[in-house]
């Protein structure tokens, strides 16, 4: 035995840091890798935030946001998108017990939901566009059908996947991976959340007050 | 309804003779190789071991053959410039129309940061960062393979514009109102779009992979304080593409919409801005600056540092540096143009800071020589190269200093001074550190050595020829020769531009020198063979391993004990030599499946380019559902690992001892 192992047994009495266990598991690998990714899913929406914000005065002549925006449409689409935040966190809860029936029919509701507030986007925008007010009027308008646009794609990204994970889970069942990759979807539908709260700040509730 | 959109045989320009020789010998090269693999019988090896493979090092290698393959392109593209100015003074006009000129300085940009520059250090740090942690591969192998083939896509798409269409002729950035499509109808700016959104989410998904593989997945007793400097600046590098290229991407996502749908980001009517554009572009690329020069600083460390045989001078500044350049590029973005117009205060504040972070840099520079100092220092290629690069490198960057105070800047703002200056950076910073690395861990990619005469010779030719080609630039800058033009009217200005050209053929010869050296160590590769997998007295891990090492890298995970690893490894097994090695037992080793998917969603993603550049409907929306299937595909694959029992990792280690004598 020589004098550096020695040395060795007598460093390693000490409590181990979390370095000396070595790799992390896969579960937080994979959960951990999907935390950056929705960070940089932010800074992408950071810029067209910023975008938005040099851009709300360039209406060119046309009309303002506070002529577009509807309250009330507002207020429910909101209701729906934080319910089916909700309801997707109950469906975690679900699948850590290994419920079934109960996962799909939650994940049912996050997908109606998820979907209502999608048909209320299309038809505010679709109203826009018939009253002329189309992204390519003013430079205002680019950037509010580009910033809410892009949230609405990433919402109708995560019902798209939604679905086929609950086609997983009816195929393989909660395995190891499927149980991984439910909990990035989870992940990523809160931060759909987050996105809407700055949105429906910076966006429409500035966008009123004008 | 056109089925091929806006593509017609007129688009090939056949009635010109440059490009189409150009295309010509390009095509011929491709032909030759695919025919060569073919008729040998290569292709099922190729595929097998390559193109579908997910193992970090091959997908290293693999990037730094594309970067190096882009290199000659982008530097045939350079020495066309050279040419083009060294004659077209007074009444000749040269030999290249403007069309085609703009064309080419817009390519070179382009190719030599995002197809070059990029891929050599996403490469270096694919191959080298796993085995310095002492771990089987990255976070995400497949995502890895996906990025590298979706950066190959960018690449495929780039050379295609030399056949078909144009590329873009407003310089690499692209600034509108020049990139809109009043200005810019053609396809030049389409190309250009769809090649870098799609080898930006490569990218993305790498710095991804690489900031998770740091945190999250490093050898037992690897604590941060314990990591090879390398891995802090890639470290360093990642957060910075995993902050900075989504703005890119929104930012060109923004042209596209201008382009394609008629939005009004960045028009000159309709309330579009277009310094919006250039403030946006530049907060992505002045943190793009510090993703290619970091991980070079890195290789300079290993470099240093193992070759003086000292450890590195000063560890926890160098990595406080390290991280003080990655917050501090946030906050310097604006000094790409300060005669935007902005306030005195506002450019006062971005000036001060540009000098700022020249502070961290000089601390690195120190610290090199610090490790040097009283060091034994072998003079090898990787050492050379690292030697040059400190010397040229302070010149270069003593010259940003001189542009980071605005009063300065307004005077020699886009003229040569600036290309010279940013020439005299990225090239010792970037290039020369990518060959120190490409040199230093060669044994460790093939176990042979690089030939030291033939590398010796590249180093002083690029080394000579890099001052004879920039450093009159900046004396034509100052006399008031402004960037990217295809002719000019004062007569004093050749002779400055003939040097610069004959520098230029001085660096053909350091990258001929380079191709004889591959050909020459290859040919000699039985007497350059490393059999210990340590050719160079290494400190860090990825020595104590086989060169090349086996695709699990690691038999056991190395248990981390200090910084240095393998250096102190190797201290403490002199200590116990009397002490017959022990037998080690291994235990089954998971490593992920080879997977084509990488591959196959790339070659979707060039369709899907190709027919949004077209204009051909039908066939982006084709691609975009190959790609969509194809990664379905892998999310319901059934097996993801393959095992590999003990006893084939005995039987590796049975014929290469290195890892069993430490």
């Amino acid at each position: 035995m020589s004098v550096a192992a020695t040395l060795d047994e007598i460093r390693n009495e000490a409590p181990p840091s979390r370095s000396d266990t070595g790799p992390a598991p896969k579960r937080i690998v994979v959960a951990y890798g999907f935390w950056i990714f929705i960070l940089s899913d932010i800074v992408m929406f950071s810029a067209l935030f910023a975008a938005y914000a040099v851009l709300v005065r360039a209406t060119a002549g046309g009309p303002v946001g506070a002529e577009l925006f509807s309250q009330v449409t507002l207020a429910i689409q909101t209701a729906c998108l934080l319910a089916s935040s909700y309801t997707c966190g109950l469906m975690s809860l679900a699948i850590n017990s290994r419920r079934r029936t109960e996962t799909y029919v939650l994940a049912a509701i996050t997908f109606v939901l998820g979907t209502a507030f999608l048909a209320l986007e299309i038809r505010e925008f679709a109203g826009m566009i018939t009253r002329g007010a189309t992204p390519q009027r003013s430079a205002f308008l680019s950037a509010f059908f580009t910033l809410v646009g892009a949230h609405g794609l990433h919402v109708a990204a995560g019902l798209l996947w939604l679905a086929l994970l609950m086609a997983h889970v009816a195929i393989k069942g909660f395995a190891a991976n499927v149980e991984r990759r439910l909990r990035c979807f989870a992940l990523y539908w809160h931060a759909l959340d987050i996105i809407w709260v700055w949105l429906f700040t910076v966006v429409y509730l500035m966008g009123v007050r004008q | 309804m056109n089925l091929l959109g806006k593509l017609s045989w007129s688009e090939i320009p056949l009635h010109e003779p440059i490009i189409m020789g150009a295309s010509a010998m390009m095509i011929l090269g491709i032909l030759s190789v695919l025919g060569w693999i073919v008729l040998k019988g290569y292709w099922p090896y190729l595929w097998r071991e390559w193109l579908t493979s997910v193992d970090h090092k091959r997908i290293g290698v693999m990037y730094i053959v594309l970067a190096l393959l882009m290199l000659l392109r982008g530097f045939a593209d350079a020495i066309m410039m050279r040419a083009q100015q060294a004659v077209a003074v007074g009444d000749a006009q040269g030999y290249l129309p403007p069309h085609h000129y703009d064309q080419i300085f817009s390519a070179h940009g382009t190719i030599m940061i995002f197809f070059v520059a990029m891929p050599l250090v996403i490469g270096l740090m694919n191959f080298a960062v796993p085995l310095q942690l002492g771990v089987r591969d990255v976070a995400f192998p497949t995502l890895n393979s996906v990025s590298l083939w979706l950066t190959a896509s960018g690449i495929l798409l780039t050379n295609i514009s030399l056949v078909v269409g144009e590329f873009a002729k407003t310089g690499w950035v692209a600034y509108p109102p020049l990139s809109e499509l009043e200005f810019s109808p053609g396809v030049g700016v389409d190309y250009y779009l769809w090649a870098l959104q799609i080898s930006g989410i490569g990218t993305l998904l790498t710095g991804i992979n690489f900031v998770t593989t740091i945190l999250k997945v490093r050898a037992p007793g690897m604590s941060y304080m314990r990591m090879p400097v390398f891995c802090w600046t890639a470290f360093a590098s990642n957060l910075l593409i995993v902050a900075a290229f989504p703005v890119l991407t929104a930012t060109f996502a923004m042209l596209l919409l201008d382009r394609y749908l008629g939005f009004h980001f960045f028009s000159v009517g309709a309330g579009g801005n277009p310094m919006m554009y250039v403030n946006l572009f530049w907060i992505w690329g002045h943190p793009e600056v510090y993703i290619l020069v970091l991980p070079a600083f890195g290789v300079f460390s290993e470099v240093t540092a193992t070759f003086s045989g000292k450890p590195l001078f000063g560890y926890r500044s160098m990595v406080a540096a390290t991280m003080a350049i990655c917050v501090l590029s946030y906050t310097v973005w604006l000094h790409h143009f300060f005669t935007m117009g902005a306030s005195a205060n506002v450019n006062a504040f971005f000036g001060v800071m540009s000098m700022i972070i020249a502070v961290p840099t000089g601390v690195k520079i120190f610290n090199w020589l610090f490790t040097m100092y009283g060091g034994r220092v072998r003079f090898t290629v990787p050492i050379l190269w690292t030697i040059g690069f400190m010397v040229t490198f302070v010149l270069g960057g003593l010259t940003g200093v001189l542009l980071a105070v605005p009063p300065v800047d307004f005077q020699v703002h886009n003229s040569q001074f600036l290309v010279a200056h940013f020439h005299h950076v990225i090239i010792p910073g970037v290039v020369f550190g990518a060959f120190a690395g490409y040199t230093y861990w060669f044994p460790k990619a093939f176990g042979f050595t690089l030939d030291e005469r033939w590398g010796r010779g590249s180093f002083w030719c690029w080394f000579i020829g890099f001052h004879l080609a920039f450093m009159p630039l900046y004396v034509v800058g100052l006399m008031g020769m402004t960037r990217r033009m295809q002719h000019y009217d004062v007569l004093s200005w050749q002779p400055w531009l003939l040097v610069a050209g004959f520098g230029a053929l001085v660096i053909l010869a350091g990258i001929a020198c380079q191709m004889m050296q591959l050909v020459v160590s290859i040919r000699a590769r039985e007497q350059l063979r490393d059999a210990t997998g340590d050719p160079w007295n290494g400190r860090t891990l990825e020595w104590s391993t086989p060169s090349p090492p086996p695709a699990w890298n690691y038999g056991v995970l190395p248990r981390v004990t200090e910084r240095d690893a393998f250096w102190s490894m190797k201290q403490r097994a002199r200590v116990t030599r009397d002490q017959p090695a022990q037998a080690r037992e291994y235990r089954p080793i998971e490593m992920p499946k080879n997977s084509p998917t990488g591959f196959i969603t790339a070659f979707f993603a060039v369709v899907t380019g190709f027919a949004l550049i077209w204009h051909i409907w039908w066939m982006a929306a084709l691609g975009v559902v190959g790609a969509f299937v194809t990664l379905l595909v892998f999310a319901f694959r059934d097996e993801e690992e393959i095992e590999i029992p003990p006893d084939e990792i005995a039987q590796f280690y049975r014929r290469d001892r290195v890892e069993a004598a430490v």
